[in-house]
């Protein structure tokens, strides 16, 4: 009997190619607030400690209408905005200088990477000192974090761009303005956008810091004063917005990526 | 117009900071409108001759110089073996990019762009980036963009040899008939014979150690249709001349790696 002996040969790595359902991702993060809100109702937990899902939402809400929470979030996004964005450009600017110019990466380099490992928040009462004590301050810690990741990554992205495209736009009558503007700098995208990423983080961070250090509004502000009053639910509500936060600014980051750097 | 290389030598140090050699006493020159294709062995020193014509690397000796170009700077299009389009550029913005940079208008740049692109048999496909399309589509975008500038002298380095067999007969045919209707000087590096004959007026053949110019050859056949019956005799007898020539330094060249 042929049927007896046919050996069918299957996909052996078809586990490669297993197709997830979209649902899989709302299924991980589904479940945690489940079981979180199950754990608040049955009073395991005191709402002091740990409030419900439900209960942090509620108090949002209702800081959201009051307008308390916006005058806190316009405060902090003003702060993230602007710092990031003075940040990033100069980061960008002189990584692109640094990487082409080969003096000022012999003369400049060693200063960037002995200044790049000090915690920058560390430096915020130095800054304090000199700029006072309003917005600025905070707006330069906050550019300062972003600078030096920005300016890394940007210099590495400038180094490994393909002296052949270089050769290439040379040749078709680029000058050194032009292969910089017109090569280097698109070449080194998908690098510079490593470091506007990792450097979301640190603002994120450094913003926090700063205003529960040194500020009456803002998200972190917000946190530490709901914290010493044991408002657990508006702190949480606090938290809430800065998790919602960092992941639009990601979000944001990704799509102008896509933007940008189409032909990755 | 015609471009003279003069008494170019070009010696580099090696990593154990020896002198090597890799060309010697270069001479000669291409006239308006020739097509003369360099030929020999691995490391004889023809990419590093063309990068010397191509102004991406300076001799140690001697020089390159146009003559004729009534004190007009001359310009080079040059297609490269590694192609080296833009990534994040399309098709039809890699082509323009000379033009671009050259300060011509927009318009100009839409009709020369359309033209090249038309003339290498991409229509349809300006708005595709380079990591969308073949081998074979890649570098007849980068033969658009050295045409598009109207170069006075265009350099090709193998631009076909990343391409596999078929794809590359197709490429030195469409080459010839672009050629056929643009007449440009041109000057072509390649290391494979069959090719040097099929495209060239002249063929220019280097020995190695020390790259040096070992024989002159001039190709004295119809310049289209070179593959017809009534040449294959000439044909491949040229082929044998030069295969002669290059032979021994050939087998030297492998038994090195």
């Amino acid at each position: 009997m042929p049927d007896k002996q046919r050996q069918v040969i299957t996909n052996r790595v078809a586990f490669l190619e297993t197709k997830i359902p979209s649902y899989a991702a709302v299924l991980g993060i589904t479940v945690l607030l489940v079981l979180w809100e199950i754990v608040c109702r049955l009073g395991i937990v005191p709402p002091l400690f740990l409030p419900a899902p439900t209960a942090i939402l509620t108090a949002g809400w209702d800081m959201l209408v009051s307008g308390e929470l916006y005058e806190d979030l316009a405060a902090s996004l003003v702060r993230i905005g602007g710092g990031y964005a003075v940040g990033a450009s100069l980061g960008i600017i002189f990584g692109l200088i640094l990487g082409f110019s080969r003096w000022t990466d012999a003369i400049l380099t060693p200063i960037v990477y002995s200044i790049y490992p000090i915690p920058k928040i560390a430096l915020l009462p130095l800054i304090i000192l000199w700029l006072g004590i309003g917005e600025t301050p905070k707006l330069a810690i906050i550019a300062l974090g972003v600078f030096f990741p920005v300016v890394i990554n940007t210099f590495s992205g400038v180094k490994n761009v393909d002296p052949m495209l270089i050769k290439a736009a040379v040749t078709f009558g680029s000058n050194h303005f032009n292969v910089v503007r017109k090569v280097i700098l698109p070449a080194s995208l998908p690098m510079i956008f490593a470091g506007l990423k990792l450097a979301a983080g640190t603002s994120l961070l450094l913003l926090v810091s700063a205003e529960m250090i040194a500020a009456q509004q803002g998200i972190g502000s917000m946190v530490l004063h709901y914290g010493n009053l044991m408002i657990t639910t508006k702190l949480m509500v606090g938290v809430l917005v800065l998790s919602l936060l960092g992941l639009t600014f990601n979000r944001v980051l990704q799509w102008l990526e896509r933007k940008l750097v189409p032909w990755k | 117009m015609r471009i003279v290389i003069e008494n170019v030598d070009k010696t580099f140090v090696d990593a154990k900071k020896r002198e090597v050699t890799a060309l010697q006493n270069i001479n000669f020159a291409i006239e308006q409108q020739e097509f003369v294709v360099l030929v020999g062995p691995s490391g004889c020193g023809k990419s590093t001759l063309l990068n010397i014509v191509g102004g991406l690397m300076s001799p140690s000796n001697g020089s390159v110089y146009f003559e004729g170009t009534d004190s007009k700077k001359p310009n080079l299009g040059i297609v490269f073996q590694e192609i080296a389009l833009f990534p994040w550029r399309t098709v039809y913005e890699n082509v323009i990019y000379g033009l671009e940079e050259s300060g011509a208008s927009k318009q100009e740049q839409q009709e020369k762009g359309k033209h090249y692109i038309d003339m290498v048999g991409l229509s349809g496909f300006e708005n595709a980036y380079p990591k969308q399309l073949s081998g074979g589509m890649r570098q007849r975008a980068g033969i658009a963009r050295a045409l598009a500038i109207e170069p006075d002298l265009l350099l090709m380095d193998e631009p076909f040899s990343a391409l596999d067999a078929q794809t590359r007969t197709i490429m030195q045919e469409e080459l010839l008939t672009i050629w056929d209707r643009t007449r440009l000087s041109t000057l072509y590096v390649t290391h494979n014979i069959q090719e040097a004959v099929y495209l060239a007026d002249r063929v220019i053949v280097l020995s190695r150690h020390p790259g040096q110019i070992k024989s002159t050859i001039r190709i004295d056949l119809p310049k289209i249709g070179r593959d017809k019956d009534e040449y294959r005799m000439r044909f491949e007898q040229y082929v044998d001349e030069i295969w002669q020539l290059i032979r021994h330094d050939a087998q030297e060249a492998s038994r090195e790696g």
